[in-house]
């Protein structure tokens, strides 16, 4: 049995609590309005910085100017003109940019949130789909980690409804087609490829999809947790609940590779509407894959540094590494198709998606590349290294921040454009969510022993040598 | 060149080869080689073989496929002839690297895979028209042999083969 020690309750505790102030400030910090931004913009503009763009064209009708001293007639009174004119033109201008700006900002803080909640929501989905793939595949290794894996599901029912909650009431200031405006013909604001794709994209149709889909993993969730607990009870020989466990995890993974493609587009792939990418939803699988492996490799860890797990030995640390190494290349070969088919092609339609990307996220997109996969690669080819405990912590780290940018770079382009930054309102949600998340997992730890000793291969599990 | 003598001892079972293999090593007796019909698992750890290095030059032979891909296509498609195909950016290697990852890929793979293949024969000396080494026929079956170099007393080697569960224990001259 494992306790929750009292010390690692605190750190949760205070980590829920930064989280909520670096939050709180967020919201208060963005709250500003149009005035605010447009001095914001005008501080900025002096500054160099954002208003980079605006210099550039005064250089260039600048130019035109110098060619007219060239003639040497009226010199003074064209410059004037032209500068005048260019002025107003730019009033206009600066206007629509200014609330443009004003939403971004506005935007910050929900999007944070949002990308957090769904990176520990995606850690504990990926977990579940590990579980039943073990228990499908009938795997002799992993039984010993079996309540490791569980509990880390728990966090799934509160981490999915926050995630849908923080969708639901942050409303358009992630997903823009929540915006009644946009379908609607009559306003100026109307989006005829949002208002075509209404059918599917709507907020009712968005709430109705998002509880089945929560409701589907968690029932199987529940299930499978209830069937495991039974068979540590049952009498010896006695495995009707293991195969009980092994029909509903065949069934649960077809039910989850429909369901979590549709919550790809739903909860990520929407909130750029007039976008889409067909092999989008493993994408998004393969990220919430291997941050869950990483995740089970590093709680096991942890349990067995406190001699928790004495049965794990180095062949299942070197397991998990193998699966973190496996699939950290299946992500980097789904990013590189992505990228590498619309780029190749280059329809304007596809192709913004990664422009604005490249233009405003160069260091997060390219750099999220090198930690989820030059960093796994070289750290974890060589097996002697995937038995070293230190060593696969400190790649797991950096897949697990490697991850975090990846969603971070699904959403934020969309809502906040070049107006992201890694600041308190991020890493805020970033211990919100992490505080929540160890909450509840050791939590769910301590509540059954960590030994299911009811399981059929849990004796393969223990004699496990690689 | 002196003629010098091994034990074959032969069993047929890969559970009593490991035991004996062990008790031989005890024994402080030299295990010249030992033949088996399939891979017995463990049967290198127990006699203490060091571990490969085919891995580390499976790596290296990647890298310098890497190198060849990278170097070729520099070469061709940037500095010999940059010509505008499809509008694809030949100005440098990294603006149009996207389009060569595959080739990059594939040429990693290949050269790792085949140079790999290819020390693997030439380590363990096999090649086509190779004279087989086998000492006795049915270690391709069902049987396995280990050979050990004898020195000083014959009978008591044969009779501490036999103790370690030999079907068989032959003593044979070896020509070097």
């Amino acid at each position: 049995m494992y306790t929750f020690s009292s010390r690692l309750k605190i750190f949760a505790v205070i980590l829920i609590i930064l989280g909520i102030i670096g939050i709180t400030f967020g919201f208060i910090d963005s709250d500003k309005s149009l005035g605010d931004v447009k001095e914001l913009l005008a501080s900025e503009s002096s500054h160099g910085g954002h208003g980079e763009a605006h210099e550039a064209k005064t250089v260039a009708h600048v130019v035109k100017g110098g060619n007219d001293h060239s003639d040497n007639t009226h010199a003074d009174d064209t410059h004037g003109a032209l500068s005048s004119d260019n002025h107003h033109a730019e009033a206009s201008h600066d206007d629509e940019h200014a609330e443009h700006v004003m939403h971004q900002i506005h935007n910050r803080p929900w999007s944070a949130l949002y990308v957090a909640a769904f990176f520990f929501m995606m850690i504990s989905l990926g977990v579940l789909a590990f579980y039943a793939i073990q228990f499908a595949a009938q795997a002799g290794w992993s039984p010993l980690l079996f309540r490791v894996m569980e509990a880390i599901t728990y966090y799934l029912l509160p981490g999915a409804i926050i995630v849908l909650g923080v969708a639901y009431f942050a409303g358009d200031h992630i997903f823009i087609w929540m915006d009644p405006e946009m379908v609607n013909p009559q306003s100026e604001h109307y989006d005829k490829l949002v208002a075509g794709k209404q059918g599917w994209l709507n907020k009712t149709g968005f709430l109705i999809r998002g509880i089945i889909f929560i409701a589907g993993w968690c029932l199987y969730r529940f299930f499978a947790r209830k069937f495991s607990l039974a068979q540590d009870d049952a009498e010896k020989g006695d495995i009707r609940n293991y195969k009980k466990t092994f029909r509903i995890s065949a069934a649960f993974l077809v039910f989850f590779i429909y369901t979590e493609s549709m919550m790809s587009w739903d909860w990520i792939m929407s909130v750029d509407p007039h976008w889409f990418s067909t092999l989008f939803g493993w994408y998004v699988f393969a990220s919430m894959f291997v941050s869950g492996i990483t995740v089970i490799a590093l709680i096991t860890m942890y349990l067995k540094s406190k001699g928790l797990l004495p049965q794990v030995n180095d062949s299942h640390i070197h397991d998990l590494a193998k699966f973190m190494f496996g699939i950290s290349i299946f992500w980097t070969y789904l990013w590189f198709s992505q990228f590498m088919l619309i780029w190749y092609s280059n329809i304007p339609e596809e192709v913004t998606y990664f422009i604005t990307r490249i233009e405003d996220y160069k260091l997060p997109f390219f750099g999220m590349v090198a930690m989820n996969f030059v960093f796994p690669l070289l750290l974890l080819m060589n097996s002697d290294y995937k038995r070293l405990p230190w060593f696969v912590v400190m790649a797991g780290i950096v897949i697990l921040c490697g991850h975090y940018i990846d969603i971070f770079n699904m959403i934020m382009p969309a809502t906040v454009g070049d107006r992201w930054f890694i600041g308190v309102p991020e890493i805020g949600s970033i211990l919100l969510f992490a505080g929540l998340f160890i909450l509840i997992v050791f939590t769910a730890l301590s509540k059954a022993p960590l030994l299911p000793k009811g399981n059929p291969l849990i004796k393969e599990s223990e004699h496990f040598h690689y | 060149m002196e003629a010098s003598k091994v034990i074959h001892a032969i069993y047929n079972d890969d559970d009593i080869l490991m035991s004996a293999v062990k008790q031989t090593r005890a024994a402080k007796h030299h295990i010249e080689e030992i033949y088996t019909p399939f891979p017995v698992h463990g049967l290198d750890k127990a006699m203490g073989l060091a571990p490969t290095r085919l891995a580390i030059c499976a790596f290296m032979y990647g890298c310098v496929g890497l190198a060849v891909a990278t170097l070729m296509m520099n070469f061709i498609m940037i500095e010999d002839w940059p010509q505008d195909i499809g509008g694809k950016p030949s100005f440098s290697y990294l603006e149009n690297m996207p389009a060569f990852v595959p080739i990059m890929f594939e040429l990693t793979v290949f050269f790792a895979a085949h140079l790999m293949v290819i020390t693997f024969y030439l380590r363990s000396r096999m090649w086509p028209f190779k004279e087989a080494e086998n000492p006795d026929k049915r270690t391709t079956d069902d049987h396995f042999l280990m050979e050990v170099p004898v020195h000083g007393d014959e009978k008591a080697l044969h009779d501490f083969f036999l103790s370690t569960g030999a079907v068989e224990v032959n003593i044979v001259d070896k020509a070097h």
